[in-house]
């Protein structure tokens, strides 16, 4: 006697669904990914999951000076993520956001080093502007290029031209280091504040943010409403297609890039002339990277990134309040980081597929 | 093992009977196949049911029985409780329109996808098939219409590839295994040789074998004849027979109507996802099975009105074009297409139409020649060298429907809007696109064509076969084109569809359009087109008159080139 075993579940793909239920998925798997997270702190470190909760959030909202930090780590991390979106939507994997950012910093600082006392302030802004954003645009084109002339590997290529770009910032820290000897640029023109970014009224960050804001809309109006961003989304979805309806593909490449490139340098340039008025070899902090995440989390959709920067830069902070709250390593601030980014990603195949479960375990063969 | 034995000869004999039932051409065809399989009868005897020794096996029971096979996908009925039965000894057409469920419960018997509901029967035994694995267990194996080979193995190779068998590999013995298979049915195949040096039709045999060789015998063909000259289908035809009258349950998915009278011996139907009725193929017509199949009276004539003041449209000269490795893949081709007239193009797939279609378009660089357009007063264009760009701003309004639906044509991830802005988001000025113009013309596809979708803003990816085909030719030709190049613009569409596009084609034509149609399907060829070119081998091997030409003749000179008459 033979017995059918059916499996207990089998896997398959959803048609479309309702916008509400897709964002029914997504909560639910925050709230489990919270849940799951809560039970590892108990069990890893004794601690309350409630408290520690709570002190994620306070970190991010208990003073103003606080949330003023969160905007900014949000409009930062936004505005490289913005320069990936045209890139990514085009299939054309820049990894390279760290070296571009890096670069435009380092041109805003070179600006203020070399002409700082020079020109008028005004001006020096400009240059410096122009400068950076130059820098990272030439920083992108030089993979774009290649890949639209000779089809080379882009994610090798960025990858690359971000240790270059390391490289030349560290050569220029050391080249323009003040003191002598220490290591470290410091803060430039730090008595005459030449080439600092005004600050409107006492909000250190609100330039800034208002800058990333209209590239937001910028961006948004670029990628679903003009030619070129239609443009960009034929190539990213289908190279021969593209060559079809005769867009050029590699003009298409390389100008894409040339923007990505720029808003990064142009990011660089807020870094260095806005808030922090030097330049390190960390300064764009790996942003570069996550950048990346947030493209893919918003599926290149602007407004949905500002909700993937805000989730990523609101984790970040938390994670690193907890860690100084309970003197627990920074690793562990990462683990629930990446326990909580995972089931957000991992809710994008529940989205896409759908769990069926077979009423009988077995039935009886005839 | 004795009783298996004897009930194998039982079925054989109901195998003979319906033998007897064919029309006289087909029963010529079958009885030279006969005698073969007669002599190998024994062996077949034995060969037959070693495999799962203890099955109780006798005619009365299906081979395959499904029974309220049910699959969704989303809010798709794919499949609405199909209960269908093949038995041994058998060839059984699926038929069906696009879109009505005949790959997706075939993928369900081969284990691709599982059934949401409802219960299959392999020899009267209950099983769940979860993996393509399970079906080959139970001797199920389907043959797909893409080929799965690895081009740089033998056929040997890859027919061993993935069987995981104790001990060491022995290719010797594996290749005397499969030419014993190739005598027993009467394929034509050198274990030995490798699969970039194969024919379509020898892809196929290895492809055919490779199921064989894991002992199926319930084999499933999906669309086996869509690229195969006339002369390979009727071989690949014979060889089924032989396969049939050995035992085996063949189940063949195709759309061509004169084929499934030639070779099944019953006939499936299903439409929108359910199973509409089952026919004995010699007591059924293609009229008959049509109807069924779409639900209502369809004319199965092709229209070709005379062609009406015919011009030099296009003027191909001394055309070559060499691959990016430097293989010719066009030679020295030259012909002249007229305005209000289909010009057919035959050949079997990549003897250079892709490269001929694709050099008119502006999409492939070629080594010399010349293509001119000629323009209503005279004068002409030169449209070699230029890219699809350039031709569209001289202001020659050419048109062209790729092979590769959803990789060129269209952009499977973008909604109809904005597959039909494709041709005309570059209008105007303005930075930003025009969204409302490429919505109109969306909406009138969708309307005239009567285009099967969910709504505009489906991705046409979502589309099935038949739509897609729909939106990518309505959108060709609402830009009111000079020249229409069409590549098998009906492959792998359902007779309904494939007649709508017919008809879209010879109203081009009426309209004074010239029409390059690049077909498979030598029938329609012969129908629908005022003169054909047969392309053989990258070189034009003679150009014949639509109304006159003979299937024979051109399916010969597909495969033969000609000698000191080559030219016109």
């Amino acid at each position: 006697m033979s017995k059918v075993k059916t499996p207990r579940f089998h896997i398959s793909k959803r048609g479309i669904i309702p916008r509400r239920q897709t964002w029914l998925i997504r909560g639910a798997a925050i709230v489990l990914a919270l849940i799951l997270c809560a039970i590892i702190t108990t069990m890893m470190t004794g601690l309350n999951p409630v408290k520690v909760y709570t002190t994620i959030f306070e970190g991010n909202f208990s003073t103003s000076r606080r949330i003023w930090v969160l905007m900014q780590n949000i409009a930062i991390l936004l505005a490289i993520s913005l320069a990936m979106a045209p890139a990514y939507k085009m299939r054309f994997w820049n990894i390279g956001g760290e070296g571009q950012v890096l670069v435009g910093c380092l041109a805003t600082a070179a600006c203020m080093i070399v002409i700082g006392d020079k020109v008028p302030n005004a001006v020096l802004i400009i240059i410096m502007l122009i400068a950076a954003v130059a820098a990272g645009a030439v920083w992108a084109f030089i993979p774009a290029f290649f890949k639209a002339k000779f089809n080379t590997n882009e994610t090798l290529f960025t990858l690359m031209m971000n240790y270059v770009g390391l490289q030349l910032v560290a050569y220029y820290v050391i080249v323009w280091e003040v003191p002598k000897g220490s290591g470290k640029i410091g803060i430039i023109n730090q008595a005459t504040q030449a080439g600092w970014l005004p600050q409107i009224g006492s909000y250190k960050y609100l330039l800034n943010i208002l800058v990333v804001a209209v590239i937001t809309v910028l961006m948004y109006i670029y990628m679903n409403y003009t030619k070129q961003g239609y443009e960009i989304a034929v190539v990213g979805e289908s190279e021969n297609t593209a060559r079809y309806v005769g867009i050029n593909v590699g003009k298409v490449i390389m100008r894409t890039l040339i923007l990505s490139g720029a808003i990064c340098g142009l990011t660089g340039f807020l870094l260095v002339a806005g808030t922090n008025h030097t330049v390190t070899t960390t300064l764009a902090g790996g942003r570069g990277f996550t950048a990346v995440m947030v493209a893919w989390m918003g599926k290149f959709n602007p407004v949905a990134m500002i909700f993937a920067s805000f989730l990523i830069a609101f984790l970040e902070q938390g994670a690193s309040e907890i860690s100084t709250m309970y003197s627990l390593n920074q690793s562990f601030s990462d683990i629930l980081t990446g326990i909580i980014i995972f089931f957000i990603i991992g809710s994008e195949f529940f989205i896409n597929y759908k769990l069926n479960f077979n009423k009988t375990g077995e039935k009886e063969a005839q | 093992m004795e009783q298996s034995g004897r009930g194998h000869k039982a079925r054989r004999e109901e195998t003979d009977g319906r033998g007897r039932l064919h029309t006289e051409g087909q029963q010529a065809v079958f009885s030279a196949a006969f005698p073969y399989a007669m002599k190998h009868f024994r062996r077949i005897t034995v060969r037959c049911n070693t495999r799962k020794g203890g099955d109780r096996l006798d005619t009365k029971t299906a081979a395959v029985k499904m029974v309220n096979v049910t699959k969704v996908f989303g809010s798709i009925v794919a499949n609405d409780k199909v209960s269908l039965e093949i038995r041994r000894g058998e060839i059984l057409s699926l038929l069906g329109e696009n879109g009505s469920g005949k790959t997706t419960l075939m993928n369900m018997l081969s284990g691709i996808y599982f059934p949401d509901g409802g219960q299959i029967y392999i020899d009267g035994r209950e099983v769940v098939i979860r993996s393509p694995k399970d079906a080959f267990d139970l001797g199920i194996g389907m043959i797909h219409q893409h080929f799965k080979l690895v081009d740089v193995m033998t056929a040997t190779e890859n027919i061993v590839l993935g069987i995981e068998e104790k001990g060491k590999l022995d290719l010797k013995a594996a290749a005397e295994r499969i030419s014993a298979i190739c005598k027993q049915y009467g394929f034509e195949l050198d274990p030995n040789q490798k699969v970039y040096d194969m024919s379509v039709s020898q892809k196929q045999t290895t492809e055919i074998i490779k199921v064989l060789y894991r002992n199926a015998d319930i084999l499933i063909l999906d669309e086996p004849t869509a690229v195969l000259t006339p002369q390979e289908t009727e071989k690949l035809f014979a060889v089924l027979r032989n396969m049939r009258n050995d035992g085996k349950a063949i189940i063949i998915i195709t759309h061509k109507l004169h084929e499934v009278e030639e070779i099944s011996d019953r006939v499936a139907i299903l439409r929108k996802g359910q199973f509409i009725g089952m026919l004995t193929t010699a007591e059924s017509n293609a009229q008959e099975m049509t109807n069924m199949m779409v639900g209502r009276q369809v004319e199965l004539n092709i229209e070709r009105p005379e062609p009406v003041d015919p011009k030099p449209k296009i003027e191909v000269k001394g055309l070559t074009v060499r691959s990016e490795d430097g293989i010719l893949k066009l030679d020295d081709v030259s012909f002249t297409v007229n305005s209000g007239e289909i010009f057919g193009i035959a050949g079997i797939s990549g003897c250079g139409q892709k490269e001929l279609l694709e050099a008119i378009a502006g999409l492939q660089k070629a080594e010399k020649g010349s293509i001119a357009f000629v323009n209503d007063d005279g004068s002409r264009e030169e449209l070699l060298g230029m890219d699809p760009l350039s031709i569209e701003k001289k202001g020659v309004a050419l048109s062209f429907v790729p092979e590769d639906r959803l990789g060129m044509g269209l952009v499977g991830g973008m909604d109809l809007p904005d597959n039909m802005m494709l041709r005309s988001f570059r209008r105007g000025k303005s930075v930003f696109t025009d969204r409302k113009f490429p919505r109109g013309v969306a909406e009138n596809v969708v309307q005239e064509l009567q285009v099967v979708t969910p709504g505009l803003s489906t991705p046409v990816r979502r589309l099935s076969g038949g739509n897609v085909q729909k939106v990518l030719v309505g959108r060709e030709i609402a830009s009111a084109p000079a020249v229409l190049l069409t590549a098998y613009a009906v492959r792998g569409l359902d007779i309904n569809s494939s007649y709508m596009i017919y008809n879209l084609l010879n109203e081009q034509k009426k309209n004074g359009v010239a029409v390059v149609y690049v077909g498979e399907d030598l029938d329609v060829l012969l129908e629908l087109s005022d003169r054909i070119m047969v392309l053989c081998g990258g070189k034009v091997n003679g150009i014949v008159d639509g109304r006159t030409a003979t299937k024979n003749e051109v399916g010969l000179m597909m495969t033969q080139l000609r000698g000191e008459d080559a030219d016109e």
